[in-house]
């Protein structure tokens, strides 16, 4: 098989991101993509509208069927990557097949935590959560055994994600959390009592402070856990749902330097020459501290992987940064939050507004002169223009006292920040 | 590709630009029709005006040639139309996460349609003159094209 | 404040239920508070005492569902005490004031252009047709030489007479002097776009030049008022022509008014008074009391201009009108130009604008006859001015005499105006008789200049159309030639006034 001059290990976002920069540059240039999953690039994200039942099958594909074939892309998929031969320019496959590669691609995501501290996670009915696969196979268990309690172990994005879908298929669950509050990387403590309303009014048992030491096992079928503290709950499915780290099995043992993550630089490059790193695998900065830190985030993989791609293909695009950012709808409760949201420290400034009645929040974090984060519960329209503000580094000083009203919005934003976008093609600085 | 601008000097804040594109996003596409229906909550226009005092503009989506919307969709149902390069929302494959909403710096990207959607500006897929720039009693809403 | 319990409404606002959609534009449009919405009812209520009758509600409604008509409570039939009189009596009951109103002359006096009819080819001397001939609208507005040489050889001759200087003109029609204070700068903004777009002209009227309208001074006539707002020798220069007025139709003895709420920063400064205070032209001009101070004036603005640019003098048609033209272009005047009864004003008060002036079909008549049998008519253009509505009266204005017609209201109307009559109210819903910024930014003046564009081509069409009907190819061989009108119900009286014939002879 003759080399083709880019090889992509990975088949989500920061994959397709980087076929899309390869192609912005060069438009035939072969691309052998190689993943490890068996299905055609689909949604991670949509797994748990999956299982419960918002959407069906047909709707997980991330991108049209004929994506492969329109891009010149050959899809070995079903294919996993044991080892990347750094010296050797190859990459070994599971089955012992050895492909070359010239400029090399590493977008593998990340892997679920399984804390190795909780006794009992080999019962039947201990299930991760990251891939299509694992809301197969959970959907079929519930179906099987006729599931109707649930535990899920983490109380963050994909914890929560989980904990909705099981309540749309009816299945009472009660979710854990270690930290004092749901959500705690992305929420302070009033978005999280609002998110925690929500669930609770939606017949969700939260536990907080706490975690799963043991999962209790009847005829080599999860029956229950117990917590910390001694409680019991009683179960039949336990999910897992921590988080994910990045995968850098992959490249262990390699020249390839890691910290958490795969370490890139601005050009996604990793240390060793033709070979790079993007999406939930990589460890690039982050644009608000300059620090390099993992940020798995669905939209931060995807440029990764453009760049990627497009400097692969010897163009000249450099990553801005990593924002931490989600939006997500616990049961019925519309939210967004973006970059710092927690102000503990001297230095950040916190502006906020709160309508209990209504569970309309409104948080924007401030440093200096500048927005450095928001939350928004319950209205969220229009969030990405503080989105873009922080972005761009704006100074808010001006109209600082427009930002929590109603009907902030570009009108409130200085002329010439907005007559770009007014009048013109996009904001420009 | 069509660009649509908005000329905040000679907008009136009439808001005849979101009544039209409620109703050409309509089923039936009558106007009295639709405001008297459900429809008229159930739909989001694409364009809105933004007012404060008498300074007022229409704003909707840029159609960006580097459409953060279109990266940060995680379903794929954001995408860019081949033929007019306008950035659509397939609001079939469109689950409501709001991702985009999070991302979109003007703003333009709204959730409220009853379907649990995004809905915004598609150019008006299909007509000669998207409906705001026809029915601005004042033209400030203009359409100019990129490639002329 | 006690309500003024004596004036009722003049208009009725109709909604019809079952074509609102409760959309608010009409609540948003209206500057007199007409409609309004109710956040309980979830309904729009429309209370008709403060409607204008301005149509801004029912043009803007998406589905048309407004309909605005005139109040309907009626008076015992009065042909003396018509229900416009008794309104007028129990406003001035309730205020002591002066009535005041905007716009030309409403009155129901005999519009004699109505009863001139225009010739048509028939068997000889056949039609011309415009859209396969050549047609020359072309027309030049200045003083003609009394006679004119040539030298050189046969076969290359060039002109030895010195021509004074002309304002050239694609058409006929120009724009009447509306000053930038009585209307909004967008829409003088338009008037000098599409006066320069057209090839013909603008007037400033006496609310001086603005900067913005300083690029188009080649298509611009300078006014010098009595007041001289604006006037400085860098404002006579910019323009192609000055006009000095003397008076308008719509006013004639009495000198101009814009009330101090429309002097905002902008209109102080280009007419160099302070902002908030009234500018009151006064109805002389204090360094004019005789037709030698005319001849004076009319020298110093030659002599500021270096001889360069047509002078003209803008009189008011009054009974002496012919006498008065006949002096004022012995004075040295090369324009005349003359504005009716009927021309519109901002501000008049009621009883000056309705009964003082003549028409101007007589006015013409007289003078265009006068300076004729005084072996004159050469030396100055005459310009008529005063309810022009459409290019009908243009081609008998010219048949008459005139040299070129003023449009006023026929210009505001094209930009949208609906002769309310309020202008004097600083309120106008269309942006065109406002300084309101909220208003003035209803009136895009692309729009307008789109418009009056619009208007002026289709009116050089139908004149075209009219004049090849009479087999005639040249505005030259219509103006002045009063064989091509004849007159319907009028006294032999008028129509020896007008030297036109009757109808049928």
């Amino acid at each position: 098989m003759s080399k083709a001059p880019y090889t992509i290990i990975g088949n989500s976002a920061a994959a397709v991101g980087a076929v899309a920069g390869i192609r912005e540059v060069d438009p035939d240039g072969p691309i052998t993509l190689i993943a490890k999953e068996p299905h055609h690039t689909y949604s991670r994200p949509l797994i748990s509208y999956l299982l419960g039942g918002k959407v069906d099958e047909s709707r997980m594909p991330y991108r049209p069927p004929d994506f492969y074939e329109k891009n010149n892309v050959r899809a070995m998929l079903g294919v996993e990557v044991t080892r990347i031969d750094a010296d050797k320019r190859c990459i070994e496959t599971a089955d012992g097949t050895s492909i070359e590669y010239d400029r090399l691609l590493i977008a593998v995501g990340g892997t679920p935590i399984v804390p190795l501290d909780v006794t009992g996670t080999d019962a039947e009915g201990v299930f991760t959560f990251t891939t299509w696969d694992d809301a197969r196979h959970i959907q079929r268990y519930i179906e099987t055994h006729e599931v109707t309690r649930t535990v899920v172990i983490g109380g963050g994005l994909i914890g929560l994600k989980s904990v909705e879908a099981l309540v749309e298929l009816g299945i009472t669950t009660t979710v854990v959390e270690l930290a004092d509050r749901i959500l705690s990387v992305t929420f302070d403590q009033t978005a999280s009592d609002l998110a925690r309303r929500s669930l609770e009014k939606a017949g969700v048992g939260v536990r907080c402070g706490t975690t799963v030491e043991r999962i209790r096992q009847q005829g080599g079928k999860v029956s229950g856990v117990v917590l910390r503290d001694g409680t019991e709950l009683a179960c039949s499915m336990v999910i897992f749902a921590v988080g994910v780290v990045p995968n850098t099995r992959i490249v262990n043992g390699e020249a390839i330097e890691t910290d958490r993550g795969i370490l890139v630089d601005d050009c996604q490059r990793t240390s060793v020459d033709g070979i790079y790193a993007a999406g939930d695998v990589a460890q690039a900065a982050d644009m608000l501290s300059g620090q390099k830190r993992p940020i798995p985030i669905f939209p931060n993989a995807y440029r990764q992987g453009l760049v990627a791609g497009n400097h692969m293909a010897g163009g000249n695009r450099r990553y801005e940064g990593g924002l931490a950012m989600n939006a997500v709808d616990i049961c019925g409760l519309k939210t967004i939050s973006v970059g710092v949201t927690v102000a503990d420290d001297d230095g950040y400034e916190a502006l906020t507004s709160l309508d209990e009645d209504t569970a309309v929040y409104k948080k924007i974090v401030l440093k200096g002169d500048r927005i450095v984060g928001a939350i928004f519960v319950g209205q969220i329209d229009r969030a990405g223009i503080i989105t873009g503000l922080i972005k761009n580094a704006v100074s808010v000083s001006g109209f600082k006292d427009l930002l929590l009203t109603e009907h902030f919005g570009l009108i409130s934003l200085p002329s010439e920040y907005r007559k770009h976008v007014v009048s013109g093609t996009g904001i420009e600085i | 590709m069509k660009r649509i601008i908005a000329r905040e000097e000679y907008c009136l804040g009439c808001r005849l630009c979101e009544i039209h594109c409620l109703v050409q996003h309509s089923k039936s596409k009558k106007l009295i029709k639709v405001f008297r229906s459900e429809e008229r909550r159930a739909i989001v226009p694409g364009v809105q005006v933004e007012q404060s005092g008498q300074v007022s503009f229409a704003i909707q989506c840029r159609h960006c040639d580097e459409a953060p919307c279109i990266e940060a969709c995680m379903t794929g149902a954001m995408h860019r139309d081949p033929d007019t390069g306008a950035v659509i929302c397939n609001q079939d494959k469109c689950v409501g996460c709001w991702m985009c909403i999070m991302v979109c710096p003007v703003g333009a990207i709204r959730s409220g349609d009853e379907r649990h959607v995004a809905s915004k500006c598609d150019l008006c897929m299909g007509e000669e003159v998207p409906v705001c720039v026809a029915n601005c009693p004042n033209e400030a809403i203009i359409c100019e094209d990129d490639d002329e | 404040m006690l309500k003024k319990w004596l004036v009722q409404p003049d208009f009725i606002v109709e909604r019809d239920p079952e074509k609102c959609i409760q959309c608010q534009v009409c609540v948003r449009q209206c500057a007199n508070d007409v409609h309004e919405y109710d956040e309980d009812e979830e309904c729009v209520f429309s209370d008709g005492s403060n409607c204008v009758g301005c149509h801004r509600c029912a043009t803007l409604c998406p589905t048309g569902a407004i309909q605005i008509k005139n109040a309907p409570l009626e008076f015992r039939a009065n042909s003396s005490w018509t229900p416009g009189l008794l309104r007028d009596a129990y406003k001035q009951a309730e205020s002591s004031g002066v009535l005041l109103s905007g716009m030309g002359n409403p009155q129901p006096y005999p519009i004699y252009w109505d009863h001139m009819l225009l010739n048509a080819s028939q068997v000889t001397n056949p039609s011309i047709d415009p859209l396969r001939e050549p047609m020359e609208l072309l027309t030049y507005l200045g003083r003609k030489p009394d006679s004119v040489a040539s030298d050189g050889a046969s076969g290359s001759a060039s002109l030895a007479t010195k021509i004074e200087p002309q304002l050239e003109l694609q058409i006929p029609v120009m724009f009447s002097a509306m000053s930038y204070g009585s209307i909004s700068l967008h829409a003088s903004i338009a008037l000098a776009r599409a006066a320069k777009e057209t090839g013909t002209f603008g007037n400033t009227g006496e609310g001086g030049l603005h900067k913005d309208i300083a690029p188009y001074g080649g298509n611009m006539i300078v006014q010098v008022a009595s007041g001289r707002f604006g006037v400085d020798v860098d404002y006579l220069n910019a323009g192609a022509a000055v006009e000095i007025k003397i008076g308008q139709g719509a006013k004639p003895g009495i000198g101009g008014h814009l009330p101090g709420e429309k002097v905002d920063a902008a209109i102080s400064a280009t007419r160099m008074i302070p902002a908030g205070t009234d500018a009151l032209s006064p109805a002389p001009h204090h360094d004019i009391y005789s037709i030698e101070d005319l001849r004076q004036l009319i020298y110093a603005l030659k002599e500021a201009t270096r001889y360069a640019k047509p002078i003209s003098v803008k009189i008011a048609a009054v009974h002496n009108v012919a006498a008065i033209a006949s002096g004022i272009v012995r004075a040295g005047a090369d324009i005349v130009a003359i504005d009716g009864y009927r021309g519109g004003t901002g501000a008049a008060p009621t009883m000056i604008r309705n009964n003082v002036g003549i028409p101007i079909e007589f006015a013409l008549a007289a003078v265009d006859s006068r300076l004729r049998e005084e072996g004159i008519r050469n030396q100055a253009s005459i310009v008529v001015a005063g309810g022009f509505r459409c290019s009908a009266d243009v081609v008998k204005a010219i048949a008459l005499g005139a040299d070129a017609v003023y449009i006023g209201t026929a210009a505001l109307v094209a930009m949208g105006c609906h002769v309310c009559q309020k202008c004097y109210t600083g309120k106008c819903n269309w942006g065109i008789a406002t300084q309101d910024p909220y208003l003035t930014k209803r009136l895009n003046p692309d729009v307008a200049t789109r418009r009056l564009v619009n208007l002026l081509k289709g009116w050089a069409h139908e004149v075209k159309e009219m004049m090849g009907g009479m087999g005639i190819n040249a505005v030259e061989s219509l103006r002045g030639n009063r064989e091509h009108l004849r007159g319907v119900g009028l006294t032999d009286r008028e129509l020896s006034v007008l030297d036109i014939k009757a109808a049928g002879e």
